[in-house]
């Protein structure tokens, strides 16, 4: 089998046994698990309205996914992109509402840039020089910084300062200014879309088409090879979690500025961790990321019409996710039924606390 | 009396930092047991929810809080035997493993919940585990309001930490367990079967980190509520790492983080934000991370699939 077909057959293969075993549980449950599906698949397509929100979902876990998978290139593991994300939607609400006389063409760029920059610094930054300088495993410390960058979240929005007047938990709402418009033709398409493409094209060409991906990827393959070829592996560590974060910040602004337009208490998103399952699902390809984006964006977009017209509960689709990953993980199972024995192969990412 | 002294001076702040610590404690000790012999475990959050739920589940169907914990426990285990066979037979990605299970679990309680007992949630009459009083130790100042009176899965945590301590430093078998952790292909050779003991370690560390789960839902309350759980089992990894992959550091991490938690809630009285007192845990694992208070090691084989070369 090709590199190439098992990148693809591999995950297929995953969210077919995800799917199948969903249906089980909800056989099970005396629910028929076909017309749930029918449901969950005609919610999430079934007209140009559902498919703009669809889109609309995938936009942020596409954005963040990219940036765990230019991690995992380089073999990090940037578990904490939900911290980072908070840490973007913050910065991008507050500029957003804090700047009130700037033009849009500024304000916008300069509110998603400083989002990206404090994304990188949460990401990059800590986690990539404790790496780098004293071993600490990325894993721990960027997971411990995605909960610290969350009560700060809510630190700010609970009778903090960047709490709105009134007794609700939620910012201001950011200016017209610093809005990105929705697509008028579809009205439930964020124009972030947009965006996100050219992100999803830009990252493709780092990684694919440049000395410095190329240098990214060794240090991912073999870091101690890439050392002892004279590269810098602790500026590569920290530059490839800077760029990961900063798409983890990107993400988050914007959401704050096309979609939700304030910094809720009720944010809860998510879509840290929802965005590896779409990188990983996606094997770290920026292009396959688009799609496995739209595929878990639809799981959630759809499961509310399944529980309407078939009264499953949506945590349903949170189970599918959980099986599909884990035999993304354990993909060796179906080298394993087909070869009868176990051949090594390389790991996601080589994943040591 | 200062607000200071009203705060540090109450034992109400010792005894709730002892029964915030236990599902803390619990989970930790579980995940010591696991990362020890080589798998990394960050399942513990779901271990636990599993255990919670099926706490409550047999509680209420059987009316007795003990067949509960026994099966929050169990059904805890069991969940983490599918980590263990992904990380050991498939030699899976232990990581995103964990993460998987953890997502299976968040999907799978939340989904039986809703389809069992529906918006009404579990049954208000389910029992609970109980609280014990000790008598004579309950009559001392100070010290009888905190350590006299807990929940009974609070001394049963004490006991398992001094248990663990005693099996993994001081026993044949915890010798065995530590070597595989450090360093499988030498223990192979000395005919350690190193599968068998990694899939013991992962066990015992889902029904260690079900039992955190049981006392979040028959132990505290005594019902289950979807994501109750709220990252507990994150914190315990926490504090497994904070005390250094060691059962009583491990309890000393749970009891200070245990601290952060009731004393948020106390300093909340006094308008202190509780969300600023909540992100200590985790700043202070990774102070020990970068070895500002003694540097924190994990086992040198901790999350690489042993693959015996014939």
């Amino acid at each position: 089998m090709t590199q190439r077909l098992r990148g693809v057959l591999m995950p297929l293969y995953a969210v077919v046994t995800g799917l199948i075993l969903g249906a089980v549980i909800m056989a099970v449950a005396r629910y028929n698990p076909w017309s749930a599906y029918v449901a969950l698949f005609s919610g999430a397509f079934g007209n140009l309205s559902a498919i703009g929100t669809t889109i609309t979902y995938a936009v942020p876990l596409v954005l963040t996914g990219l940036g765990i998978a230019l991690a995992f290139r380089a073999g990090l593991f940037n578990i904490g992109a939900e911290g980072q994300y908070w840490m973007g939607a913050i910065v991008a609400v507050w500029i957003g509402y804090h700047f009130a006389a700037w033009p849009w063409y500024i304000h916008i760029p300069v509110a998603a840039l400083a989002a990206m920059l404090a994304g990188a610094l949460w990401g990059g930054v800590i986690p990539g020089l404790t790496k780098a300088f004293v071993g600490a495993h990325e894993v721990i410390t960027t997971m411990m910084l995605s909960y610290i960058a969350i009560f700060f979240g809510h630190y700010l929005l609970e009778q903090g300062p960047m709490m709105a007047p009134g007794f609700i938990p939620q910012s201001p709402a950011v200016t017209a200014s610093a809005t990105i418009p929705y697509a008028p033709w579809l009205p439930t398409l964020t124009g972030g879309f947009w965006i996100t493409l050219v992100v999803i094209a830009l990252t493709h060409i780092l990684l694919f088409h440049t000395t410095l991906g190329y240098k990214l990827r060794a240090v991912g393959a073999n870091a101690a090879a890439a050392r002892y070829g004279g590269m810098n592996v602790a500026w590569f560590t920290v530059l490839s979690l800077g760029l990961s974060g900063a798409l983890a910040g990107l993400a988050g602004a914007l959401q704050m500025l096309g979609v939700e337009g304030q910094l809720s208490d009720t944010f809860s998103s998510g879509y840290g961790y929802t965005a590896i399952v779409v990188a990983l699902l996606a094997r770290n390809n920026p292009i396959g990321i688009l799609f496995s984006g739209i595929f878990f964006a639809a799981l959630s977009a759809g499961s509310q019409s399944m529980q309407i017209d078939s009264g499953v509960s949506p945590y349903m689709t949170d189970v599918i996710t959980g099986i599909i990953v884990f035999f993304v993980a354990a993909d060796r199972l179906y080298t394993y039924v087909r070869v009868r024995r176990a051949r090594p192969t390389g790991a996601v990412g080589e994943v040591r606390a | 009396m200062s607000v200071v002294g009203q705060v540090f001076g109450n034992p109400e702040l010792y005894a709730s930092t002892l029964a915030m610590a236990t599902p803390l404690a619990l989970p930790a000790l579980g995940g010591t047991f696991s990362e020890r012999t080589g798998v990394v475990n960050i399942a513990m959050e779901g271990n636990m929810l599993v255990g919670a739920f099926f706490g409550v589940m047999i509680a209420a169907a059987t009316h007795s809080s003990w067949l509960g914990l026994l099966a929050g426990a169990l059904a805890g285990g069991i969940l983490s035997l599918s980590l263990a066979w992904a990380a050991i037979r498939l030699q899976a990605d232990q990581v995103v493993v964990g993460m998987a299970v953890n997502l299976f679990a968040a999907g799978i309680t939340a989904f039986l919940f809703n389809t069992i007992y529906g918006p009404n949630g579990t049954p208000p009459n389910t029992p609970f585990l109980p609280t014990v009083t000790i008598p004579g130790l309950y009559q001392i100042p100070f010290i009888g309001p905190i350590l006299g009176q807990q929940n009974v899965l609070v001394y049963i945590m004490l006991l398992l930490v001094v248990v663990s301590h005693y099996v993994l430093f001081h026993t044949t078998l915890g010798l065995r367990m530590r070597a595989v952790g450090e360093h499988p292909e030498a223990s192979d050779t000395v005919g350690i079967n190193v599968a068998r003991l990694r899939y013991l370690g992962v066990f015992l560390g889902g029904l260690l980190a079900g039992l955190g789960g049981v006392f979040l839902s028959i132990g505290l309350l005594n019902s289950f509520d979807v994501g109750m759980t709220d990252g507990r089992g994150y914190i315990a990894l926490a504090a497994m790492i904070f005390g250094k992959w060691t059962p009583l550091g491990s309890l000393g991490a749970a009891l200070l983080f245990g601290f952060a938690t009731a004393l948020s809630f106390a300093l909340q009285g006094i308008g202190i934000s509780s969300n600023l007192v909540a992100m200590l845990p985790y700043a202070l694992t990774i102070i020990a991370l970068t070895g500002l208070i003694g540097r924190s090691r994990p086992p040198a084989a901790d999350g690489i699939p042993y693959a015996p070369t014939k």
